[in-house]
Parts: C-alpha cells; structure tokens; sequence
C-alpha cells in the first residue's frame, strides 16, 4: 500500500472507532437533532426486542428500522470524527517540533554564560540565547541580533526567513529553527500559550466553539425538530379516532425522517472541515467567528506591494535627452547599475542588455563603484574622469546643476502621472535621459478584483505612493478605491467610516502600527513574519505571510457559509417525499383511496418505511465529502449563487429522495428484507 | 369562465386600491398631515389631551408590547363584563338574557383577538347594547391593534438605528380614526344603499303568504357589517353571517365585502414597501401572497364547480346562497380564510373535502396570504424570517434582510412564534378528538368529523373565526380551549414578533452591494412561497390525509360515512 492510502485507512480506522465513542449521550448532547434521533433509535430498539420477544408481528421491520436509525447516528458521529481526524493528522505533525529540548537561559541580554536549562520551565520575559541549529523553545521576540530561521515546520515554506531585533520581522515562532548566526529573544508566550500549542488545539478542534451563525442555526433546527415532534405524536390520537392504530416504531420512523438529520448530522463536520480548509491555506483563525465575518466582508483592504504589484519597482523604457541616442542612454544606465544590486539596478541592467543585445557585465577596468548613500540619494561609476550617476530627478538636477530639457521634463511629468517613477541618468555635468522605472501589477489581480466586484466585494488599494502615482496603479490594477501615503492613522479612519456605513472591512498588516487597524478590522489577518503586537490584533494569522491571502480567507469563509445553506436547505426539501413514502403506508389500511398519495408506486407499506429510513440514513453518508469538501463555490454575484444553489439543492433535494427511495424500495423487495 | 373574469377584475381593482391607501397610510402612521387631518387632526389632538398622550413618544419593543397588551386585556374585561350584564343594560329592546360565564369569556377573547369566532348566535343572544359598545368596538380596536403591531414591526424592519418602534396609543389612535372609520362609513353607506338595514329599532313584524306573523330581527347592521369586513374581523350581525340577504344583499354588495377584507391588508403590503423606501420589497412579499392566494381560490374554485361525483352533479351547490352560486362562495371562502376574516356567505362544511381543505390550510399557515389587518403583513415577515435565514446563507454571507442580519435572537424568537400554530392546531385538535367530553363536539362519522376538528382549531389559533357547520362549538370544553387557544395565536406571535422588530430596529444596516441576498423579484417570491409551503403547510399534511384527502378519495370510490 502506497503511503497516502494507508494514512487514509488509518484516518477512516479512528473516525469508526470514534463515531462509536461519540455515542455517550454527553457527546450527543452538542447536537439536538442527532441526540433526538439517538433516544428515538434507543426507543425503537427496545420496543422491537419486546415484539421480538412476543413474537409480535412485524418484530422483523422493526429491528431494521431501529438498526437504521443507530446507523444516522453513527454515520453522523462519522462525519464529525472523519473532519476532527484530518484536522489531527496536522495536529501530530506539529506536536513533533515541541520537543522538549534543553534551552540557553540568560540573566540579561549581556549574559557571557548562559545556565542550560530544559525548554519546559521557560517563563514569558525570560531571555534566552539559540544559535544556529537550535529550536527556538517557544514564542519569542528577537532583542538582539540577524539570523535566518527555518520555519517550515510553521509554514510549509522551505526557505528560511531573515529575523531580526527591532522592526516588523522581530518575532519569531517556537518550532522554527535557526539556520546561521545567533539570536538573543525574549520569551513572549507562557508555557502552553504558545502560537504552536494555540495551532495544535485548533486544529484537533479541541478549542473549537460554535460560530454565531452555527448556534442560530441549531437553533433553527431544534424547533423544527420540535414541531415534527408535535406532528408525529399528535398523528397517533388523530389517526386512532380515524381507526387505525400506528405503531410506536412507525411513528419513530415519521418522526427521525422528517426531522432534520442530514443537516444536523452534518453540521459540525461542516464547520471543522471550514477551519481545516483555513489551516491548509495555512491560515490561522483565532476564532470561528472570524471565518464567518470573512464571508460577510464588503470592503477588502489590501496592500499595494506584495498583492496588487511585486514588491519591487522595474524598469521599462529608456528615454533620452535632446543630443542623446536610446542606445547611448542605456549604455550609460548599464554601467552605473552593473554594481547596485537592488531589484531596481538589476531590473535596469536587464533591460539595458535586452536593448543593446552584446554588452557583458564586466566593469570598466579601474572604475570605482560609488553606493547609493542617503545624502546624495545617488549611485553610479567613476573611471577615467567618467562619472556616470543615476538617481532621482532632483538629485540628479543638483548633481549636474542643470535642469532637464523641456521635451525630457514633459516626458517626466508623463512618468509619474502614470504612476512610473522616472530616473535621471548623467555623464558628468549632462543630463542624459531618463530611465521609466514602473510598479508591475501581478498578472491575474486585474480579474481577481473584478470577480470579488462582481460578489459586491470593494477593494480598497493601500499604498504609502504619493495619489498621482496611486490613482495610475489603482487604475491598471482595477481597484475601487486607493489610500495615497497612507498612515496607520488614516487606514483606522478609513476602516471606522468603512464601519459607520455598515460595512465589513477586513484587511492585512504586520508591523506594530498596523495593529490598531487589524483590531479594529472585523477581519484582520497578520503575517506570521509581523510583530506580536500585529498578531495578537489580528483575528486570523497567515503563516505563509502573504497578503494575497486575504482574498483565499473570504473565499472559505463564504464557501462555509453556503455549504451549511445548501444542505439545510436540501434537508428540508426532502421532507416531502418522505411524507409521501410514509403516510400512504401509514393509512392505506383504514383508508385505501389514501393510495393515490403513494406515487413512487413502493412495493408495501413495510418497505416504504424501511425505504425512507434507509434513504435518510444513506444520504448523510452522500453528503459527507460534500460536508467536507464544501460545496462548489465560484464567485459571482448572490442573485446568481442564489439562483444555481436554489436550483441544485433546492431543486434537488426535493426530486432526490423519490428517485432515492424508489430505488431503495425496489432493492428491499428484491432483497425480501420487507 | 363568468367566474374567472370576474376574479381577474377583484384582483385589479383589489392591487389598485391597495396602492392607492398605501401612500395615504404611510402619511398618517408617520404623524404627517393628510387630506382628513383638517377633519380628523382636531379629534386626534383632542383624543391625546384626554387621554394624556404624548404621540411623540417613542416606545421600546416592550413599552410597545406592555402597552398592548394592556389595552386588550383591558378591552377583553369591559366586553365580557358587558356581555355577563348586558340584561341589565340599556339598547335590550327584546329583553336578552346573560350568556354564560364560558361564553362570554370565549366570546370576549374571540373579538379582542380579532378571531370573531361566534359560539353563539347574534341576534338571539345579543342586546343591541353588546353589539354596538360591545363587539362593534373591539371590531375597530382589535383590528387597529393588529395594524398597529404591524406598522410597529415595519419599523423594525425598516427604520434607521436608534428610532424606536412608534408609540402604540398613537398607532392604535390613527389606525381607528384614519383608516377604519372613514372606510367604515363609505363602506356602510354603500351597503346601506345595497339594503342593508340600519337602525335602532327591534325586529319587524311581517306577515307570511301563509298569513303567520314572522318578526325579522334587525338592528344597526351596515355599520357593524362594515367594520366587520375592514378589520377582517367577520362576527356577523346575523348567525347566519354574510349568506344572510340582510346582511349581504346583492351581488355588489358581495363584491364590496370581499374587496374591503382584503384593501387594508393589501396596503399593508405597498406600506411595506414604502416604509422600506424600496416598493420592490413590497411588490415580492405581495406577489408571494398573490400566488398562495389564486392557488388556493383556483382550488376552491375547481373542486366547488366540478361537483360531487356521489351525486353526478355539475356544480356542487349544497350550502350556498343561489344567489352567489359556486364561483362568489369560492372567492369569498378564500379571501377570508386568506385572511383572518370569519365572515361566510356559504357553508364551508359543504365544500367538496379538497374545496374545504384550502380554508383549512389558509388559516393553518397563519393566515399570511394578505391576512388579517397588518397581521398578515407580520406573519408573513415571519417566513420571510425564516426563508432569508435558511436560503441566505446559499450566497455566502450571514443572512440579512433589508440590510439587517437575521442571527440567533431573531431566529429563537421566529423558532417560538412559529411554533404556536401547530402547537394550537396539532396538539389542540389531538386533545379535542381523544377527550370524549370535548370529542362530543364531532357531529359526523368519518374523516368529516376530523376535518371539523381541525377547521375550528385552525380558525381559533389562526384568529379567523370562521366555521365548518355542525360542529359544537358551544361546548363548554370547546369555548374554553379554543377561548385559550384564540389568545395564543394572537399574542403568542405578536410579542415574539415586536421583540424581533426591536431587535432588528437596534442593527447596524449595512449597504446593498451585489453580494447582497436579493430579496425582491421572482427568485425570492418563490422561494417564500416554497418556505411558506413546506414549513407552514406540509406540517399539516399528515392530518389532512386522514381528512379531507382521505374524504375525497373515499368519495371518489364511492364511499360515504
């Protein structure tokens, strides 16, 4: 057996084994529709060992029902045991990186011998020393000190990640591994607070808690279980005065039928296998509620760089001044870039070679590089007499002490109009051209955005760029609206009147000062790489630390919304057919014209009842990968989701259980079961 | 084909005069002036400084709720006083006696709740004194109490944050003084006209052809007729109801009746969407209405024309006014079970079973196919509750109506209103069959006996008043539990529904965009209908089964009980 198949028996082999664990009434309990059924499965049990006993007539059916019965019990145990199982694989696997270990404990960050002691003990505020190759013990924040740290244990991503003190990147996450260099951190989690144990308890669902919308639809479905509760035990008076008397066990069979099992059933495994979802596109919900706002969210805010535009700006176009030629330009642009080794300076050497087709990068001999500084906000080359710089336009202007001909500047203007960021290139005291250095939208963003409009979903675009050069990205990029030189503060007011208006806003941040935005946020999602202070704002975290994820967070969120939908909905359908299973074999004896209400034509009142039974506890298990899966979802707009799901579950769950239980009735007879 | 023109004209002129009173209702629950106020303005002011009314006061969903049900248990003790004294009161030209203590009380709570389900027989147990400030009044007021839980509950769903749900005493004030009277007197002068008698004096003295002394009785009839009809109440003057020539002489006047039961609640519907400030709102609440309610007259319809295969006639004519014929007694049992209108003017009991079993389903469901005066908005607001939240998480968002997230409060309270009909119903009914005393009321063998018991649960609990014939209602145990039951199906969903209004009221509203569930147009109309179907109605089929489905069917193979 191939690897994957044997974990997937295992997984099938412990979520048998807890659906029958799941059978305490404690656990049953959670769930008023399945505990419902359990006591009625439990009832008809009894009754049918009595009539067994008696050798009553009919003692036969009537075990066979009660064995149905404990089967939709059991396949909905199932369905929950098999979603908490997937999330518990994960669990193990990180589990593993917790290892005890023994730790280099300091007394203070200057501590020359730190005292070796076991990770257990380690309290938050404690500093400790790990240097390459050690297990970072838990949750911690870098105060001293570069390393690169391997958290694939965390994130799944094989390349290690730079941490450092001070800034957005000083956070670092127990499980992950320095790979070089060393790091003095100060513990910030309490033993079994950690980011780690908080992701084990998750995902086991051991912490899980019903959702708002969960709860009101138990709710729901309890009244509804007790309304067919009402329509079954009255039946038995009206149907005596009307002279025929319905057996307990028939009755049982109306009323689990009729009740909402298949939703029920199904319920919780929906909502663990909505988390899991989340956990796989290693995402971190800190609470369900959140997953649920996700579904809700109207207006997405979403950082330029990194989800619109690469992180990186490149260049695009040479353009020359008057008396020079693009070739020259460009020559000119190699050279001052052949030493910077920015995205930007190599952008520009690849297009500089592209133009000029045999040029190699080897410097001119004797040239002496000079490095951008902060004072001259320039870089370039020097050889024989030949200073060659590049820089931005008022840099450069002060540089040569010239202004950029008139044709030039108009062509600059243009640049940054269109949200480029033009370059000077001089040879000495000449300015030579420009360099059109451009934000590159991700390919696929355009649509992206365009189908989250077509959900009624805003995106906002954040970017510290100056508006002109915002509103040219927002334009290419097709977003709804733009946040120039935006602020921590401006990005919490524009959430709070987001707010004011009722919408929900969900968006992204990592560094310190994002946190009041992701507190305030009805979603926040912190990068894995942010701050404590970031995460411990945010609601949901993403531990592959990248911003596109916000979109992937509401897309699960809605998807979880509708399966739980699709089903109540295709639940409640199904009733209809089985009223018309059962009561015609019900009533047919005191009254047979009641015959006319069998139109699947079932063989006898016996196997119509076994029929519906069986069909209702069948279609839990029909239904589980759906549970599990989630149902179908492409983004379009609710009149049209409404539209096709109405359709399908609707629709279906209306014709399904005739055709269902038809088939069921001929394979009972052929089977002589009834 | 006569009959189906005729429907197609009450529908047009029902819908046009509907919209016409939704502006004009809109304007006056909002306290602004209208074409009455120079009237009406000056009466309305003086009522509030009697009565110490500040109608600028806005009331929580439990000021509201204690308000009303103060005032109806306020009425509910005048108006059984009344009747327990009315021989010793005045306006008693034929010298009635007491009604007894069960009676009154069912008849008490029959008028204050709006049910109008009659135990006893007008004319012969009512002074002129218990009709007039007796029922007459709780005919203006139980109805008003309904239009003004319905405007309270609009509110709700529709007003901006913080507003509060209106003051009920100025609701109550303008849905009296507005909208009932003024369409009471046009409606009363029609039927006056038409020759509906309306007087003060006692019965009159007629000979026969046969040269015996008959005394006709008579009374203030037009005017109760007339608010009996506005405020779908339905206690008729006469216990022979609206298929008495005195108290529906003519084929206009019928018309008129079935036009003026359904007008308010049709308003109802078009204020909805008004309040809303989104008329397509109102225009799918009252298309889902519109389709329950030509589904369930084609049916009356189809099963009264088609006739009694027992009896190889054409038309099935047994109970009816000749003058109305198949095609008047469908339309009127429709749009009064439709709504929760207890007026007749044909024997229900008579009604081929399926024909019969659409009255029964009407009231069953709640009566919200139009309904009672702003009941049947409200109830209808109910399914939309539950539609929404079922079906509005299949486009992927927290479910939301006009804005509002439906969550768990608002689901628990829909859950426990929505239980009362088939708790009254189902459980009411099942008690009723298996308890000999009150199984005594059953007067016929066979299915027939269990249809009776279930129009007469369904009437008390959906508030209707109406009856199948030939069932004893004047059981003490039947006054009693249906007396109980009357209440429950009033206040068990007003209070539940105020609350889900005040809870709704207080929600931050949140903007449409395309992800928003739509809530007009034919998709949402369906499935409301679907919800109101499956939900409301199969609740009730297996005991319909052994009803009236089992009486048809066993007609059709010729069997009789």
């Amino acid at each position: 057996m191939s690897p994957d198949i044997t974990a997937r028996s295992e997984l099938y082999g412990t979520a048998f084994r807890a659906s029958f664990r799941k059978l305490q009434p404690r656990a049953l309990m959670g769930n008023p529709v399945i505990f419902v059924t359990a006591v009625t499965a439990a009832l008809t049990t009894v009754l049918s060992l009595r009539d067994l006993a008696l050798g009553t007539e009919g003692a036969g059916i009537g075990l066979q029902v009660a064995f149905w019965l404990w089967l939709c019990v059991l396949f909905a145990n199932f369905a929950e045991a098999l979603a908490e199982g997937r999330g518990k694989a994960r669990a193990d696997n990180l589990r593993a990186t917790k290892a005890e270990t023994v730790v280099k404990l300091m007394a203070h960050a200057d501590d020359p011998a730190p005292r070796q002691v076991p990770s257990s003990g380690l309290r938050a505020g404690q500093i400790v020393l790990v240097e390459a190759g050690d297990l970072i013990p838990t949750d911690a924040e870098v105060i001293r000190g570069v390393a690169s740290v391997d958290e694939s244990a965390i994130t799944g991503e094989s390349a290690p990640v730079i941490r450092e003190s001070g800034g957005d990147r000083s956070s670092v996450t127990g499980g992950t591994r320095i790979v070089s260099d060393h790091l003095v951190i100060r513990i910030t989690a309490e033993p079994g607070k950690s980011f780690l144990d908080r992701m084990i308890s998750l995902v086991e669902g051991a912490e899980r808690q019903k959702t708002p919308n969960e709860i009101a639809l138990n709710i729901l479905l309890a009244g509804l279980t007790l309304i067919f509760l009402f329509v079954t035990v009255t039946l038995e008076p009206f149907a005596r005065y009307s002279g025929v008397v319905i057996p307990v066990i028939t009755l049982a069979a109306l009323f689990v039928t009729l009740i909402p099992t298949t939703i029920g059933g199904l319920l919780s495994a929906i909502g663990i296998a909505g988390m899991d979802r989340l956990v796989r596109a290693n995402v971190i919900a800190k609470s369900g509620r959140a997953v649920e706002a996700a579904g809700d969210v109207d207006t997405l805010l979403l950082d330029k760089t990194g989800t619109i535009t690469f992180g990186n700006r490149m260049a695009d176009a040479f353009v020359p001044a008057r008396g020079t030629d693009e070739r020259g330009l460009a020559m000119a642009a190699f050279l001052a870039s052949l030493s910077d080794e920015t995205p930007e300076g190599k952008s520009i050497v690849e297009l500089a070679e592209k133009l000029l087709k045999d040029v190699t990068r080897i410097p001119e001999p004797g040239s002496e590089p000079v490095p951008f500084s902060a004072q001259t906000r320039l870089s370039g080359v020097d050889f024989s007499g030949t200073r060659l710089r590049k820089g931005a336009v008022d840099a450069i202007e002060r540089f040569t002490g010239q202004k950029a001909d008139t044709a030039l500047h108009a062509r600059i203007e243009e640049i940054a109009r269109s949200g480029g960021t033009p370059l000077l290139v001089a040879e000495n005291e000449r300015i030579l051209g420009a360099i059109h250095l451009k934000d590159v939208i991700k390919p696929g963003v355009r649509e992206r955005f365009a189908e989250l409009r077509a959900m009624g979903i805003r995106t906002v675009m954040i970017t510290g760029d100056n508006p002109l050069t915002a509103a040219a990205i927002a334009a290419e990029a097709g977003v709804d609206d733009f946040l120039a030189e935006a602020t921590p503060e401006m990005k919490l007011d524009y959430i709070r009147r987001e707010q004011a208006g009722g919408r929900l806003v969900a968006m992204c941040g990592d560094g310190s000062n994002d946190a009041p935005a992701l507190a305030q946020a009805d979603v926040g999602v912190a990068m894995n790489s942010g701050t404590p202070a970031a995460k411990e704002a945010a609601n949901l975290i993403d531990l592959d630390s990248d911003p596109t994820k916000l979109i992937e967070v509401v897309m699960v969120g809605k998807q979880l919304l509708i399966s739980r939908g699709a089903l109540t909905t295709f639940s409640l359908a199904n009733d209809v057919a089985k009223y018309f299973a059962i009561l015609p074999a019900v009533f047919v004896a005191a009254y047979p014209g009641l015959g006319v209400l069998n139109v699947m034509g079932l063989e006898s009142p016996q196997s119509a009842i076994l029929s519906a039974v069986i069909f209702n506890a069948l279609i839990i298990v029909a239904l589980i990968p759906l549970a599990l899966r989630g149902v179908g979802y492409q983004p379009a707009s609710a009149a049209a989701l409404l539209r096709r799901n109405l359709t399908i579950y609707g629709l279906g769950g209306l014709v399904a259980p005739f055709v269902g239980i038809k088939l069921i009735d001929m394979g009972v007879t052929a089977l002589g079961l009834a | 084909m006569q009959d189906l023109i005729g429907y197609v004209l009450f529908c047009a002129v029902l819908t046009a005069g509907g919209w016409v009173l939704a502006p004009f209702m809109a304007r006056v629950y909002a306290g602004e002036r209208s074409f009455l106020s120079p009237v009406l303005g000056p009466v309305e002011r003086g009522l509030y400084r009697l009565c110490g009314i500040d109608p600028g006061v806005r009331q929580s969903w439990r000021g509201y709720a204690l308000a009303l049900l103060a005032f109806n248990l306020l009425g509910f003790v005048a108006l059984y006083l009344i009747l327990r004294l009315q021989q010793f009161l005045p306006l008693n030209p034929q010298g009635i006696g007491a009604i007894s203590p069960d009676l009154a009380f069912n008849t008490a709570v029959s008028f204050v709740t709006n049910t109008n389900w009659q135990a006893y027989s007008g004319e012969a147990q009512l002074s002129h004194l218990s009709q007039m400030a007796g029922l007459t009044v709780q005919n203006f007021v139980s109805a008003a109490t309904g239009m003004a839980v319905g405007v309270a509950v609009i509110r709700g769903f529709t007003a901006p944050k913080g507003v509060g749900l209106g003051n009920f005493w100025a609701d109550m004030t303008r849905s009296v003084l507005y909208v009932l009277l003024p369409l009471s007197v046009i409606l009363a002068i029609l039927l006056i006209l038409q020759g509906v008698p309306q007087t003060l004096l006692g019965g009159a003295h007629a000979t026969t052809l046969e040269g015996a002394q008959q005394v006709i009785p008579r009374g203030p009839v037009a005017s109760q007729i007339a608010i009996k009809q506005l405020g779908t109440n339905g206690g008729g003057f006469f216990g022979a109801n609206s298929a008495h020539p005195l108290e529906n002489p003519t084929v206009l006047s019928n018309m008129a009746q079935c036009l003026s039961i359904l007008l308010i609640p049709v308003g109802f519907c078009f204020l909805f969407g008004r309040m809303a400030r989104d008329r397509r709102q109102g225009w799918a609440i009252y298309a889902a209405m519109g389709v329950l309610f030509l589904a369930g007259l084609l049916a009356i319809w189809l099963g009264e024309s088609g006739g009694n295969p027992a009896l190889g006639l054409a038309s099935n004519l047994e109970g009816k006014e000749m003058r109305f014929g198949t095609g008047l007694s469908a339309l009127w049992a429709e749009v009064t079970t439709a709504a929760s209108n207890g007026s007749v003017n044909a024997m229900h009991d008579s009604f081929m079973p399926l024909a019969g079993m659409v009255p029964i389903i009407n009231m069953a469901i709640g009566e919200v196919i139009f309904g009672g005066v702003g009941s049947g908005l409200y109830g209808m607001l109910l399914y939309v509750v539950l539609a929404v939240f079922l079906a509005g998480l299949m486009v992927g968002r927290t479910p939301e109506y006009l804005g509002r997230k439906i969550e768990g409060r608002e689901v628990t309270l829909a859950m426990l209103a929505f239980l009362s009909m088939p708790l009254g119903i189902l459980v009411g009914g099942a008690i009723s069959v298996t308890v000999p005393t009150a199984a005594a009321a059953i007067q016929e063998a066979g299915p027939h006996g269990l249809s009776e018991t279930l129009y007469a649960y369904a009437s008390a609990v959906g508030n209707n008043g109406s009856a199948f014939a030939g069932w004893g209602a004047a059981l003490p145990w039947q006054t009693t539990a249906l007396g109980l039951l009357m209440i429950l199906g009033r206040f068990a969903i007003i209070v539940p529904m105020l609350a889900i209004a005040g809870s709704m009221i207080g929600k931050q509203q949140s903007p449409v965009t395309a992800g928003t569930f739509p809530t007009h147009g034919p998709l949402f109309v369906t499935l409301l209908v679907l919800t109101v179907v499956i939900l409301g109605a199969l609740t009730f089929f297996p005991v319909l089964a052994l009803g009236p489905v089992a009486e048809q069917t066993a007609l059709s193979a010729g069997q009789t009980f």
